[in-house]
């Protein structure tokens, strides 16, 4: 690990303006994956700014009946939290099929948001990736890319964003409140968060150097079943092959309203808007649910390894809708 | 109780005793010497002479660990597990793989149970930091402690510190009525601990002995005996 100097943030301004000043200076909450990620040299900064004990640890109601999630507030809580339990059991299901028990405790819902893709190569230097070394190129394209991207990829990445609960915020339209370098707040949506590799896959987001994320606002929960459903290579413990966060209002034989988000095969969390205006109105059977997933994975890329991701996505998308659909 | 700062502690082991640590390094010493026919200790000579890292400067900390304050100064790069393996030779909590994937360096921060190997040291200041050194009482073994002896849960024993922190927390989570991913509902309150939610659980330790039968047993009993 390369020497950094380390300062604990006394506020939130503060702790802005102590990243924003320093070209090489990171924030610190959880530690789980920037640690991780620097024990391996491939995150380096040279200043750390903690900002774990910052008063952002609170989960609160909004005036129009959603929550409002510090950025603080560990992963663990978040999923236990009562409210998250019985209005948004998508989140809460979303973030148990995550990491383990002693992650969860650590790790921070900005962190989780922020963390950085587990693409084998992104994490060894001895090989060529983009979102790492910026035009050296991407070793998964023609490498073991079992675990990449069916969606949204490009030429130069298809590393997947890994995390489960993005996934289902997603779904529930959740907003990312920040603190901008120049000490404005800001909210973006959390489809806009994060963005497509195209020709610069190492710029993940659309937050600017020192932007801090301080919250995460969901609105009221929409109407509907919500399921939460991870496919994955061991029962507990692993990243998404594929996982499905729907949301779905079904009455009088006909689907109402749905919400739909796939997590594991882009580099984004993925949500289906188009397909949940193709699902609203139309018959709740089996043969609306294939159509919808067939059209889901229309524009879906299979590489040597990983084309199997297309067919279990679209099954999954087709089981979940179902689950959900069953008022 | 912090104990006062004067109370004496070995920084560093008396320069005669034997460690685990020497005598794993001479064992291998020794079996480099009859693969190579060269002393590993001069092999590593020139390199250590030739190195002239200048030391990294330290930043002055107080953890409390087991009820006990240890003012320690540490580079800031020092994770709590090298913090308590190196600088304390507190070396209960074991180091596994180092990136927070096998759970062997589990311990409890403010009662929870995290990955000491995935956090800096220096973030700890002030927490309740409990290690495997700290769970028995006067001699006596944690009841968590006890059920994996009694049920012979592991077989090499290096997860086990980890295994039992893990336990321990996870044991706290059940009865403050957290889900799992194996909940059957999410809502309810009461976590019925069977075997399918100790599995999903407990996912975060790896056991390459694969002792999970009888770790699950010995996890079983303590939650029987505490009504979990």
């Amino acid at each position: 690990m390369k020497y950094f100097t380390y300062e604990r943030a006394q506020d939130v301004r503060q702790a802005v303006a102590s990243v924003t000043s320093r070209p090489d200076a990171k924030f610190i909450s959880g530690g789980t994956n920037l640690l991780d990620l620097m024990k391996l040299e491939i995150e380096q900064p040279t200043h750390l700014v903690d900002i774990s004990r910052l008063p952002l640890d609170r989960i609160d109601e909004t005036p129009e009946r959603g929550l409002r999630i510090g950025a603080q507030v560990r992963n663990s809580d978040l999923a236990a939290d009562a409210r998250v339990r019985s209005r948004y059991p998508v989140l809460s299901q979303a973030l148990l099929a995550g990491a383990s028990g002693q992650l969860r405790n650590k790790a921070s819902t900005g962190g989780n948001l922020l963390q950085r893709t587990r693409c084998y190569y992104f994490y060894d230097r001895n090989m060529p990736c983009n979102k790492r070394a910026p035009g050296t190129g991407c070793a998964a394209l023609q490498g073991f890319n079992r675990m990449h991207a069916v969606l949204g990829g490009s030429d130069a990445c298809i590393a997947v964003h890994p995390s489960d609960m993005a996934v289902a915020m997603t779904a529930l339209d959740a907003g990312v409140e920040t603190v901008t370098p120049d000490g404005n707040t800001r909210t973006i949506p959390i489809a806009e968060l994060h963005r497509l590799p195209g020709t610069t896959p190492h710029v993940e987001t659309n937050l600017q150097r020192g932007e801090m994320i301080t919250a995460v606002t969901l609105p009221p929960p929409p109407p509907g079943r919500q399921i939460y459903r991870k496919v994955r290579d061991r029962a507990s413990y692993a990243f998404a092959l594929v996982s499905v966060a729907a949301i779905v209002e079904s009455g009088g034989g006909r689907v109402r309203s749905a919400r739909i988000a796939m997590g594991g095969v882009a580099p984004k969390p993925w949500r289906g808007t188009d397909i949940e205006r193709s699902l609203a109105g139309e018959p709740a059977s089996d043969r609306t649910y294939t159509a919808i997933a067939e059209s889901a994975l229309r524009d879906a890329r299979g590489f040597n390894h990983n084309a199997f991701k297309i067919v279990l996505a679209k099954r999954t998308l087709r089981r979940t809708i179902a689950d959900a659909a069953q008022a | 109780m912090a104990a006062k700062d004067d109370e004496t502690w070995p920084k560093t082991w008396p320069e005669n005793w034997p460690t685990r640590r020497t005598v794993l390094e001479a064992g291998g010493a020794a079996t480099l010497l009859f693969a190579t026919g060269m002393p590993a200790r001069a092999q590593q000579m020139p390199a250590l002479q030739g190195a002239s890292v200048p030391a990294a400067p330290t930043t002055p900390i107080k953890l409390i660990i087991n009820s006990r304050e240890y003012p320690l100064e540490l580079d800031p790069r020092t994770t709590l597990l090298d913090a308590l393996r190196e600088h304390l030779l507190l070396t209960g909590s074991k180091k596994g793989c180092d990136h927070g994937q096998c759970g062997a360096c589990t311990v409890l921060v403010n009662g929870r149970r995290i990955n000491a190997c995935l956090t800096l040291a220096v973030m700890h200041q002030g927490d309740e930091i409990t290690t495997v050194e700290g769970l028995a009482v006067n001699g006596t073994l944690h009841p968590v402690q006890a059920a994996f002896v009694a049920r012979d849960g592991f077989q090499c024993g290096y997860c086990t510190p980890g295994q039992v922190c893990s336990t321990v927390g996870m044991l706290k989570e059940v009865e403050a009525g957290w889900p799992s991913h194996a909940s059957t509902d999410i809502t309810t309150q009461k976590v019925s601990l069977t075997e399918a939610e100790i599995r999903e659980r407990m996912s975060g330790n790896i056991c390459r002995c694969a002792a999970y039968p009888n770790i699950v047993a010995a996890i079983r009993d303590v939650a029987e005996g505490t009504g979990l």
